[in-house]
């Protein structure tokens, strides 16, 4: 694929040339590599259960970090302090509760292991951690173990990656329609561990939503309910402890989970909106009449263009000549400044007859906020941008610049202040900070639910004459996360708390929240068996 | 220990202490005169120039009737228009109506052609009445990229009527948005000039509409409304009226929380404030001040008076000095400070009565913009003669005035005051040249000099006494000028003939003694006593005037003239407080109000002047009367308490003259003492 105006776009942005680049290095030196520290007698036990295990220092490696940013510049540039000593690949339930014994009784730490996708630094090892850390990792645990149609559930083992569960759902004629930006690599344990959120939530809810049943292996014994029910009141849901407690209870091994019948129809839209104000109205919109569809989405000005910029070359000069021509209507014709306008991109899902109506409906409340529809094309790309995102920024990094992308949910009538300021923020630290050019700071209105909506920032700068981007980097994010909560933001909305936000857990849910989960941790754990130290 | 321990976490909540001992040496901008371009070229042309003024970057333009029209629509007025209709049982729309008009007698119709009626009419009158109109040139820039980035608050001083069609003036002239100003409702009983204040940009609040509640919404509405969406800089005065003293007022707060409170809420990402400090020469109110502190009453605001007023225009009034500080960042003062959670957990257009935090921050901004105020106050050398005439009535040798004049700048320079000595001049010109400006106040007699209390010499013993009070009123007006940049030292200089002994802790507990009585006085930044007593002491010490021990302060013998100086300068203070707190202790058995207070206690005093057992005509001065009175209140010697038909007050007769007991220092240190003096 040709992209033909992505390269002066990030000059443009970035001051980025590519004549400056930075190379990484082309593969682990082994001898950077702590040793790994693993007691003979545990060795053994192990033997004995046949699982299989491995002491390699690449396999250690690569289950010691997640994808923020620092660990991925150490994964270039250096290496980690601490990493685990041995990853343990159990194959299904049984097995998993084995290890959490073997653990209990040598008293090691377990630290559970998915698709590795996590942000917020929860597979970082502790520094401190003086026993052997144990990588569980659950990647062959990924069958389908039943799917009952009558009540539209299936069970599955928790180290199913999202594509796999969606692709072997498919023969059947069934998916779960849970679409996480990450799904290409994230398991369903992980999603129940973070309380993930899909793209297509409107249709199929978020994590929360889809689970009905869950297995849990913990320190204490197994925990789990005693039906498959919609609904139950027997108290506090237990499921609610297990979800967003990022591996510090134990190991979820095998999750029933919502199907529903593939839909029939998908089309893909896109609305051009004179201005980012006037896009949030039709969104706020939107969901008052609880017509959203699977997704709605909307990028500011900057991410747009963006997008534009990796728009793919043409096939042919009439191509071309059409989005000239379309160029020309919404700039010229209809007045649209188009470094202000932004665009919502959307994707409807369901019988084709109901599509057609419910597309419709949202473009006539479009229409009234000044929005004109702007093509499939268009809406397609914009799903594309968000898987590609991540691998630009590898890219990126070859050139200098660095970039993370970070989330918060946040009232409707806050999200116009919380979207300028935030952004705002980025702009004035990376200036104080020395920052040279001024940094990609952009956001979308990415979620929106009846009392408010999600919000995802990128923000990217070119860190050409700083000594220490990493850490320019984490204040200037570390700022706009202050900056998101004194806005009336939350801490995170699905990427969870991990280690990188723990610092603001007691302000996010009062010194007695705090408690309550550590009351529910010291049960569960007495002896700290899975000491990753999220979260709490 | 106690007060270590309070002084310390006042620090630490406060951060950076509010006046650096770097301030003796900061560097100021030079100024520009920008009366000499007008005197070279064309008013007219210069009136109906081209005006394209910059602008906030946010700023979607709207007109004065949209910006009405949308503060009533907004979820705040009409939150409480609902609430105030299920309260009284009456139609919203009723209430929609009264909003409506409260709208009409407040909103501003700023028009271009009213801008430019007074630009031409404003060169002509000024040029008139002042010989330079010098501006900080740097500091408009800084006003001009603040402008562009962020909603500004523009927070001049308040001397004059002058200060704020000269602040729309100087904007005008250097092509910035023009602000829009909070102006008192009283402006509006002057026909046609009301309106066309209105037309420049004015608009108008009701001097007290606490418990109005819709009065209330739609004036803090209109004027975030304005301030969020950037329309224009918001200008008002942090003293609510003009200062007939010449001293700084105690700040008001209603109008700085409104303002402060779109960035609380982060409806705006900051608010930039800037402190500008006018200073006058000569002050065109003077004599009216002067006639109002002693109760001869303030014309109301009328055409025809200002018509009247118009034989002033062939007066002289010197030089005006314009300095616009450096725009503070909101933002920057807030970060740390404010808890961000009530905001969070409340709709945000729910009227919401600011947390004890946020209050608490409030005023000490504005008590921080004032000194900042304070800092940037040009100083003329009249300022200086007057205040060594004031100590050497009744008249003065004209060689000494000049020595003690010249002296008195070296001093002042050293404490940080900002002295302008035009064009270095020698000290017999700059003296004389004060005297001819001012010869209302003083003049030259025989080789000495006198204060002009014209009619004094014969007349009965009263009008002498009103007559010369009079004149040192008006000469005090130029001295108190020097006060605020005096007051830390001088106040320890004060302390030190007081006080029992030299002794540290017994020299500072006097001290704060008497800040505590002075806080409605002078401009004490809040909680920092023990801050203001160190500053005090540097700035003694670095002129050679005190010298510390381990234990002890006391004056050098080299330094006993300017203790005597600087206490003597404070002298009708501390003598006028002594004297209206002694009227309060004797002769207040009953409740009293301040209408009644004000006439006894300047009778009272007015009859101890004839009698010629006091000197301090100051203590007349009805400003000084009412700081004095409320400064027993905070003591807790006066209770206030709210009637129907305002405030009455109730004294204390054991706790004044307790008060009294420590100004004679007969009681013995209580305070427990700060560990680290």
């Amino acid at each position: 694929m040709v992209l033909p105006t992505f390269k002066e776009w990030i000059e443009k942005t970035f001051g980025a040339s590519l004549e400056h680049k930075t190379t990484s290095r082309a593969s682990l030196n082994v001898n950077d590599v702590p040793p790994s520290i693993v007691n003979e007698e545990f060795l053994q036990d192990l033997r004995a259960t046949k699982i299989s295990y491995s002491q390699d220092a690449e396999d250690r490696v690569f289950r010691a970090h997640g994808h923020c940013l620092h660990e991925i510049f150490v994964l270039r540039e250096g290496m980690f302090k601490r990493i685990p000593d041995i990853v343990v690949w159990p194959v299904c339930h049984e097995d998993v509760v084995k290890i959490v014994e073997l653990a209990c009784k040598h008293n090691l730490c377990i630290i559970p292991f998915g698709g590795g996708t996590s942000v917020s630094s929860a597979l970082e090892c502790p520094e401190d951690e003086k026993r052997t850390i144990v990588s569980l990792d659950t990647s062959q645990m990924n069958r389908i173990l039943w799917i009952d149609e009558k009540n539209l559930t299936a069970c599955v083992e928790a180290g199913i990656v999202g594509q796999d569960l969606e692709k072997q759902l498919a023969e059947s004629g069934f998916c779960t329609g849970h679409e996480p930006d990450s799904m290409e690599f994230s398991s369903l344990g992980g999603w129940v561990a973070t309380r993930a959120s899909g793209m297509k939530k409107n249709i199929y809810g978020n994590i929360e939503d889809l689970v009905v049943h869950i297995k849990m292996v913990t320190p204490r014994g197994i925990v789990e309910k005693n039906c498959q029910v919609p609904r139950m009141s027997t108290g506090p849901d237990i499921h609610h402890f297990i979800m967003g407690s990022e591996g510090t209870l134990g190991v979820v091994t095998e999750v029933t989970i919502k199907i529903r019948p593939i839909p029939e129809y998908q089309k893909y839209g896109s609305v051009v909106f004179p201005n980012f104000e006037r896009g949030v109205a039709c969104l706020r919109e939107v969901a008052k009449q609880r017509c959203a569809p699977a997704s709605i989405r909307l990028v500011d000005n900057a991410q747009f263009q963006f997008g534009h910029a990796l728009k793919p070359q043409v096939a042919s000069i009439f191509t071309s000549f059409l989005d000239g021509l379309k160029k020309f209507y919404i700039t010229k014709f209809k007045g649209f400044d188009p470094n202000i306008l932004c665009v919502a991109t959307l994707l409807f899902e369901g019988d084709r007859e109901k599509v057609l109506q419910h597309e419709k409906q949202v473009y006539d409340i479009a229409t009234k906020f000044g929005g004109l529809a702007a093509g499939e094309d268009n809406g397609q790309r914009g799903y594309m941008l968000t898987f590609v995102i991540a691998y630009l920024r590898d890219l990126g990094l070859d050139y200098y610049v660095i970039g993370e992308s970070f989330e918060t949910s946040v009232p409707w009538d806050r999200v116009l202040d919380l979207c300028r300021n935030v952004k705002e923020r980025i702009v004035r630290e990376c200036k104080e900070k020395g920052v040279q050019f001024a940094p990609l700071s952009t956001c979308r209105v990415t979620q929106t639910y009846d009392a408010g909506a999600c919000v995802y920032f990128y923000f990217a700068f070119n860190y050409r004459g700083i000594s220490d981007p990493i850490h320019v980097y984490e204040q200037i994010e570390r700022a706009a996360r202050e900056e998101i909560l004194a806005n009336g933001g939350s801490l995170s909305h699905h990427h969870g708390v991990g280690k990188l936000r723990k610092r603001w857990m007691k302000e996010s849910i009062s010194d007695v929240g705090l408690g309550m989960l550590r009351s529910v941790k010291e049960y569960v754990d007495p002896n700290n068996i899975f000491g990753n130290k999220n979260l709490l | 220990m106690a007060t270590a321990a309070a002084a310390a976490a006042g620090r630490a909540r406060r951060g950076s202490p509010m006046y650096s001992k770097e301030l003796t040496s900061k560097k100021r901008d030079e100024f520009e005169d920008i009366l000499e371009e007008r005197r070279l070229s064309s008013d007219l042309r210069y009136a109906m120039k081209c005006y394209t003024p910059v602008i906030y970057k946010g700023l979607s333009p709207c007109k004065p009737n949209a910006i009405k029209s949308a503060v009533l629509r907004s979820e705040q007025v009409q939150y409480v228009i609902k609430q105030l209709a299920k309260e009284m049982g009456e139609s919203p729309d009723i209430i929609q109506e009264e909003a409506t008009e409260i709208l009409d007698e407040m909103g501003h119709r700023m028009q271009l052609g009213a801008v430019r009626f007074f630009a031409f009419t404003l060169s002509k009158i000024f040029k008139q009445l002042f010989q330079r109109v010098c501006v900080n040139e740097e500091g408009m820039q800084r006003l001009q990229h603040a402008i562009q980035e962020h909603p500004v608050v523009l927070l001049p001083s308040h001397r004059s009527y002058v200060d704020f069609l000269m602040l729309s003036y100087l904007l005008y002239t250097y092509d910035l948005a023009l602000p829009v100003i909070a102006a008192g409702i009283d402006f509006l009983g002057m026909k046609i000039v009301g309106e066309l204040l209105r037309r420049a940009g004015a608009f108008f609040m009701r001097r007290s509409f606490g418990g109005n509640r819709l009065y209330w919404a739609v004036f803090a509405e209109y004027v975030k409304t304005m301030l969020r969406s950037g329309y224009a800089p918001i200008e008002f005065f942090l003293e609510g009226t003009r200062s007939r003293t010449a001293k700084t007022l105690t700040p008001k707060f209603g109008l700085l929380s409104i303002v402060m409170e779109p960035f609380f809420k982060r409806e705006v990402f900051d608010t930039y404030l800037v402190p500008i400090s006018i200073s006058y020469e000569r002050i065109l109110e003077e004599s009216l001040y002067a006639y109002e502190l002693l109760g001869v009453p303030k014309p109301k605001e009328s055409t025809s008076g200002l018509l009247k007023a118009r034989r002033i225009l062939s007066d002289n009034f010197g030089t005006i000095h314009i300095y616009v500080g450096q725009p503070v960042s909101l933002r920057t003062l807030a970060s740390g400070r404010i808890s961000r959670c009530p905001y969070n957990l409340v709709p945000r257009h729910l009227p919401q009565k600011p947390s004890e935090d946020i209050q608490e921050f409030v005023s000490d901004v504005a008590y921080k913009m004032e000194l900042l105020q304070i800092e940037n106050m040009v100083l003329s050398p009249w300022v200086l003669v007057a205040t060594v005439l004031l100590q050497n009535l009744p008249a003065m040798e004209f060689e000494l005035l000049i020595e003690k004049t010249l002296w008195l700048k070296g001093l002042t320079q050293t404490f940080g005051g900002f002295i302008e000595w035009p064009d270095n001049l020698c000290a017999k010109k700059a003296v004389l040249s004060g005297l001819t400006l001012h010869s209302n106040i003083a003049r030259l007699v025989d080789g000495h000099v006198v204060l002009n209390d014209k009619g004094a010499e014969d007349g009965a013993v009263g009008e002498i006494v009103f007559r010369h009070a009079l004149a040192v009123l008006m000469c005090a007006t130029y001295r108190n000028q020097l006060l605020n940049v005096f007051v830390r030292p001088a106040l320890v200089a004060v302390t030190l003939q007081m006080a029992p002994s030299f002794r540290k802790e017994e020299v500072y507990s006097c001290f704060n003694f008497l800040r505590d009585v002075f806080s409605d006085e002078f401009i004490f930044f809040p909680g920092i006593s023990l801050k203001d007593f160190e500053e005090g002491c540097f700035l003694l010490t670095k002129c050679d005037a005190i010298q510390t021990s381990q234990q002890e302060i006391y004056p050098t013998d080299k330094g006993s003239g300017t203790v005597s100086f600087l206490s003597a300068m404070f002298r009708p203070f501390v003598e006028g407080y002594q004297l209206i707190f002694r009227y309060l202790s004797k002769e207040m058995k009953e409740a009293f109000t301040e209408k009644q207070f004000i006439p006894g206690v300047r009778n009272f005093v007015f009859q101890l002047l004839e009698k010629g057992s006091t000197q301090c005509y100051e203590a007349l001065s009805s400003d000084m009367q009412k700081n004095a009175l409320s400064a027993l209140v905070q003591l807790g010697a006066v209770k206030k308490k709210k009637m129907p038909n305002g405030f009455t007050y109730n004294v204390n007769q054991e706790a004044v003259s307790k008060i009294l007991d420590m100004f004679d220092a007969r009681i013995p240190v209580q305070k427990p003492v700060a560990a680290r003096l």
